[in-house]
């Protein structure tokens, strides 16, 4: 127990579970967006993968980190796009159409890699997103390490979500968005486009994924390897039923996750690590997030028309 | 030639093979001594891209013995599991006449499939020892533990805590047994060190990895034995030293690669290819290959650490690489999974 309390209050363990949320933040914000809109968008696990090669390649290229943020936005965009056009417009299964875009996302960023580097030894490496340090706070004891010692794609994570609940919440573009997965008629009947709507939601959605992708190879690590973003993108869309849809309670989660993950890494260099199979610790954030799940969800409502195409003029 | 076939029934497969064969007796009958200075053809299967560190020691023996002439090589890379025993097929049929790559995940399924082709050699990476009921299957793995060892006894000369941290991806035998070597050349240097082991559960991801190897080195490691991409960022961020396995990766991390322990696949590809080109390939074990002896495998030269570890420590690393030659020491295989200490 005493171990449990030393992982928790050393300042790096914080440190690290900003770090490791700052991912998960970006794509469960992406698949929120698309949820609200009543959209299920399955194609976050690939959209991620190419914006992760999309960035990195944008800036082994010679563009740049924040351009190369862009140009992942921008993949992740096109991805959306076309998963909108056929579940919006074709109404066509959100399911299917979803795990496809993951394939075609993933198949596409291992074919656009191949093609950029025919030949090499190991993935090239770009010099990364570093620390910020920012003045006074960084310098805090404790604090400083713990909160303030990120890079400014995490502090864009969090004002991602801010930006977010804000639009959402406060704005008739947001209350439009909520309206179009809640009860499209309405929608309809003051004059708006649901299928504009719900497109652009897609698309925007889709390209905050691809942000989270770009984090692991232009922040959390330096170079490109296709399965790397290993399972966070299905973690997200569990992120937002754990939110109950809701911007500021997904971030609760995506930060809880990260604090689980971060702590079960540490607790297998205690003695207990030598008792206990690692496959145990290496489950602990999946189990106790379902756990979590399972009472977060309880009153969570889900919106009312995900998943239900709409078609002008059907009853 | 091909009797299991004589009582099958006409289908495709059937009859693919029954063709296939006809035209592999064809070349072996007549053109057989006329083709024997040809190139053998040879075909890759890997489960990844060809960059991964394992199999890109397979891919570059291969490249290079095509490079000498002596093959014709054609790869698939990122071949799912799921898709691997087709894709071997594929090769068999079409003639090659050496399949090498790697069945870790697909053990039976593989095996099942050699027997179909007698007279394609398989030259597969795989947990497994040789087994007789398969006859053209030989087996093989990165037996470098001799290098590790040697690793380990650097490892423990420049650590200055004694406290070693050990990433790995998931504890299969080959990872254990480098694992066990890297820590039996510690304690030959440093008998009171200690370890910190983990295990990621997975072979790509490197941000794990890197957090992983962040959370040890705050726990006092000084020295980090990097089995997996992304533990050589962390060692390099917090100032610390790595190890490197199978590849040197110290022109990437000029200040923290130390040493690296090396894998060359070509003495194992050369063993093949000479019973391939007369006819004894049989169910082996090809994983002796690369034991140091073979020159399978080697120490990574210091490069930007010469002069920087104590002679102490190169003194005892050149008696033991020595005596590892000669086969007067023999570094202990052990595929259990390694624990922290």
């Amino acid at each position: 127990m005493t171990e449990i309390i030393d992982i928790l209050i050393s300042a790096s363990f914080w440190a690290a579970v900003l770090r490791i949320a700052s991912p998960l933040i970006f794509a469960t914000l992406g698949e929120l967006i698309c949820e609200r809109a009543g959209v299920l968008n399955l194609g976050i696990e690939g959209i991620m993968v190419f914006g992760a090669f999309a960035g990195w390649m944008a800036v082994y290229a010679g563009f740049g980190l924040w351009p190369g943020v862009l140009v992942a936005l921008l993949a992740g965009m096109a991805f959306g796009a076309l998963h909108a056009l056929l579940t919006v417009p074709f109404g066509l299964s959100q399911h299917v159409v979803g795990l496809g875009i993951t394939m075609l996302a993933t198949s596409s960023a291992y074919y656009a890699y191949r093609l950029a580097l025919p030949e090499v030894t190991s993935p090239p490496r770009i010099d990364p997103f570093q620390p910020l340090h920012i003045p006074v706070l960084s310098d805090i004891p404790w604090l400083g390490q713990a909160l303030f010692s990120q890079t400014a794609l995490t502090w864009a994570a969090f004002g991602c979500a801010a930006l977010v609940a804000l639009v959402l919440y406060r704005t008739p573009l947001g209350l439009a968005v909520r309206a179009a997965g809640e009860n499209p008629q309405a929608v309809e009947a003051q004059g708006l486009s649901v299928a504009a709507i719900r497109m652009g939601a897609v698309i925007v959605g889709s390209g905050l994924m691809a942000v989270g992708g770009a984090f692991l190879t232009m922040s959390a690590f330096s170079s490109f390897f296709f399965e790397m973003v290993n399972g966070r993108g299905w973690i997200c869309i569990a992120l937002v039923v754990f939110g109950a849809w809701k911007p500021g309670k997904a971030l609760l989660g995506a930060l809880l996750f990260a604090g689980f993950d971060a702590l079960q890494i540490r607790l297998q260099q205690t003695p207990m690590g030598q008792l206990v199979p690692y496959q145990v610790f290496l489950m602990i954030p999946y189990v106790l997030s379902i756990l979590a799940l399972i009472l977060m969800s309880r009153r969570a409502e889900v919106p009312a028309a995900l998943m239900t195409p709409f078609n002008r003029g059907e009853r | 030639m091909a009797i299991d076939n004589m009582a099958g029934m006409l289908t495709r497969r059937g009859l693919l093979k029954r063709t296939g064969g006809l035209a592999a007796l064809a070349s072996t009958g007549l053109a057989g001594k006329l083709m024997a200075q040809e190139p053998i053809s040879v075909a890759g299967i890997y489960t990844v891209p060809v960059e991964q560190q394992w199999v890109s020691r397979i891919h570059v023996a291969a490249e290079a013995a095509k490079a000498a002439g002596l093959i014709s090589y054609t790869y698939s890379e990122n071949t799912a599991n799921t898709d691997y025993p087709r894709v071997m097929r594929e090769y068999a049929e079409s003639g090659a006449q050496l399949i090498i790559g790697e069945i870790f995940g697909v053990e039976q399924e593989a095996r099942e499939v050699v027997l179909d082709y007698p007279d394609t050699a398989f030259l597969m990476g795989s947990s497994f020892m040789p087994d007789e009921a398969y006859p053209n299957l030989g087996v093989f793995d990165n037996y470098i533990q001799d290098a590790s060892y040697l690793s380990g006894i650097i490892a423990g000369a420049m650590s200055e805590s004694g406290n070693i941290g050990m990433v790995g991806g998931f504890p299969i035998p080959e990872v254990n047994r480098l694992m066990h070597a890297f820590m039996a050349g510690v304690k030959e240097i440093k008998p009171e060190a200690t370890f910190q082991v983990s295990f990621i559960g997975s072979w790509f991801d490197p941000p794990k990895a890197k957090e992983t190897a962040f959370a040890m080195i705050e726990s006092g490691a000084d020295m980090l034995y990097a089995e997996r991409f992304g533990v050589s960022d962390a060692a390099q961020e917090k100032g610390v030293l790595a190890i490197g396995n199978v590849i040197d990766t110290q022109a990437d991390y000029p200040e923290t690669v130390v040493a690296s322990a090396l894998w060359d696949f070509g003495p194992t590809l050369a063993a093949a290819l000479a019973k391939v080109s007369d006819g004894s390939f049989s169910a082996e074990n090809y994983g002796i290959y690369s034991f140091m002896k073979e020159g399978g495998c080697s120490l990574a030269p210091l490069g930007t650490f010469e002069g920087k570890v104590p002679q102490e420590a190169l003194d005892m690393v050149a008696a033991k690489e020595a005596a590892i030659k000669d086969g007067s020491f023999t570094v202990e295989i052990n595929d259990e999974e390694p624990t922290s200490s």
